[in-house]
């Protein structure tokens, strides 16, 4: 059984019908690459996966936890889904570590001291050990968005939603953070990503969707799909990036 | 019939500031508490808390401050209620205070970036969580300049409360004045007073403002 379930999920924004039907499922460990152009709907499809947006009629289901258009209960889907934004929004307050502790210690109620062990793994495991102490703003953007990461995998969701994590990104940052994403996916995490990086969605990714005009326009297998696009939309998006 | 020396007018005027600035703290403690309470429901999720929050501050920002205190003073007493000149300026100065403290600090709280609510609701903290944990703590360091500058507003305010009775700083000073017959010497003293009251929290406020611009320090 697929670990999240898109069924037939609409999607208005006053008159504009940004997502029209959109029927998608996900195994577990799995990675998703949502590729297509700005405005095809891919950020609002990855963002109403955890109720960051609403959505007008059909219906989404992560590991069983079912939501329905206009539902506002979403704390049990969001501690199943982790997101990692674009812009990192890190909270800059308060520290590398204590930014991954605080969902563990006030929604999960752990207690300090393991919580904040649960922390340093995290942050080992995207390679900041030595940063537990540093507030977002003595970081490097690179190192926001692995913190970010850590932040995310420490409440241990099923599903991580990536929204353009190396768009805000300095060229020379982005391998890195990338490298984290690699090891992650190695490690069986389901992701799903809305990328610009092709060359990572091809290498790393089980499946590519390419949005357009609100629907899924093409979807399989990276390779197959980069390299034999069936669509004219389809090409001409792999012709204007290449 | 000068028997009322200088030093008169400042000792009586000096027990006057006393009052003022009492009144002043005991607006501005209560009206931060009631206006934290109101600016969470102008921030509520539903529509109802955040229409009868804005309908409180429009009634207290849209009236004259001495207007409410004497709908409260004079309005007590017409439904049986004897309210002390003290405790009528209180209650004015109370609402008055808590109605402009939250539209500030509502202020402070959307100015916090869109991304820093997303992030939290990601993690699934609750909306009060959110606001406790993450967005009141970096609210609070743009309001702290903002805030320290209303409370001027509010020992300033403080002066509409003599014309209900209540002898602070300005009433003194309106005795004194008509005893001595030197309302300029009496006035001027009284604004003095005043000044030294305002002068340091303005100062502090401008302190405030500037170290926040410049480096943050942790």
């Amino acid at each position: 059984m697929a670990l999240v379930r898109i069924d037939a999920l609409h999607k208005h924004f006053g008159s504009n019908h940004v997502l029209k039907g959109i029927d998608l499922d996900i195994e577990e460990g799995q990675v998703i690459a949502l590729i297509g152009r700005s405005g095809s709907g891919k950020s609002t499809l990855l963002r109403t996966i955890n109720g960051l947006e609403s959505f007008d009629e059909g219906c989404i289901e992560v590991d069983g936890e079912r939501i329905h258009p206009h539902e506002t209960d979403l704390r049990a889907l969001r501690q199943k889904v982790g997101m990692v934004f674009q812009q990192f929004n890190l909270f800059p307050h308060l520290s590398a570590g204590q930014n991954v502790m605080l969902a563990t210690r006030i929604v999960r109620k752990m207690p300090e001291a393991e919580a904040r062990e649960l922390a340093k793994a995290m942050l080992l495991k995207v390679g900041l050990q030595d940063k537990f102490d540093a507030f977002p703003d003595q970081l490097s953007g690179g190192q926001q968005q692995r913190v970010a990461i850590a932040r995310a995998l420490a409440m241990q969701p099923r599903v991580l939603l990536c929204d353009e994590i190396t768009s805000a990104l300095d060229p020379e940052l982005v391998n890195e953070v990338l490298a984290v994403v690699k090891d992650l996916a190695a490690e069986g995490m389901t992701l799903i990503m809305v990328t610009h990086e092709m060359r990572f969605a091809r290498e790393v990714g089980d499946k590519l969707v390419f949005m357009y005009q609100g629907r899924v326009h093409e979807a399989g297998d990276p390779r197959e799909v980069f390299a034999n696009p069936q669509t004219p939309e389809l090409a001409a998006f792999i012709g204007s990036i290449n | 019939m000068n028997d009322i020396s200088t030093w008169d007018i400042v000792r009586n005027l000096f027990d006057g500031a006393v009052w003022t600035l009492a009144l002043s703290l005991t607006a501005f403690v209560f009206g931060g508490l009631a206006g934290l309470a109101i600016l969470f429901a102008r921030i509520a999720k539903h529509a109802l808390p955040r229409r009868l929050a804005l309908g409180y501050i429009e009634i207290f920002q849209g009236t004259p401050l001495l207007m409410q205190l004497f709908i409260i003073f004079f309005g007590g007493s017409l439904i049986g209620l004897e309210i002390s000149p003290w405790i009528a300026a209180a209650i004015g100065l109370t609402l008055f205070t808590s109605a402009y403290l939250a539209e500030i600090w509502r202020g402070c709280v959307e100015a916090i970036p869109k991304g820093q609510w997303e992030a939290s609701a990601s993690l699934a903290l609750s909306r009060f969580e959110q606001m406790r944990y993450v967005i009141l703590p970096q609210a609070l360091r743009i309001a702290i300049a903002p805030t320290v500058g209303f409370s001027v507003q509010v020992v300033k305010g403080t002066a509409v409360a003599s014309i209900i009775g209540f002898v602070e700083l300005t009433k003194t000073g309106s005795m004194l004045a008509n005893a001595t017959f030197q309302p300029f010497l009496v006035f001027g003293f009284v604004a003095l007073g005043y000044f030294a009251l305002c002068y340091p929290l303005s100062a502090y406020a401008r302190t405030l403002e500037r170290n926040l611009h410049g480096a943050r320090s942790h």
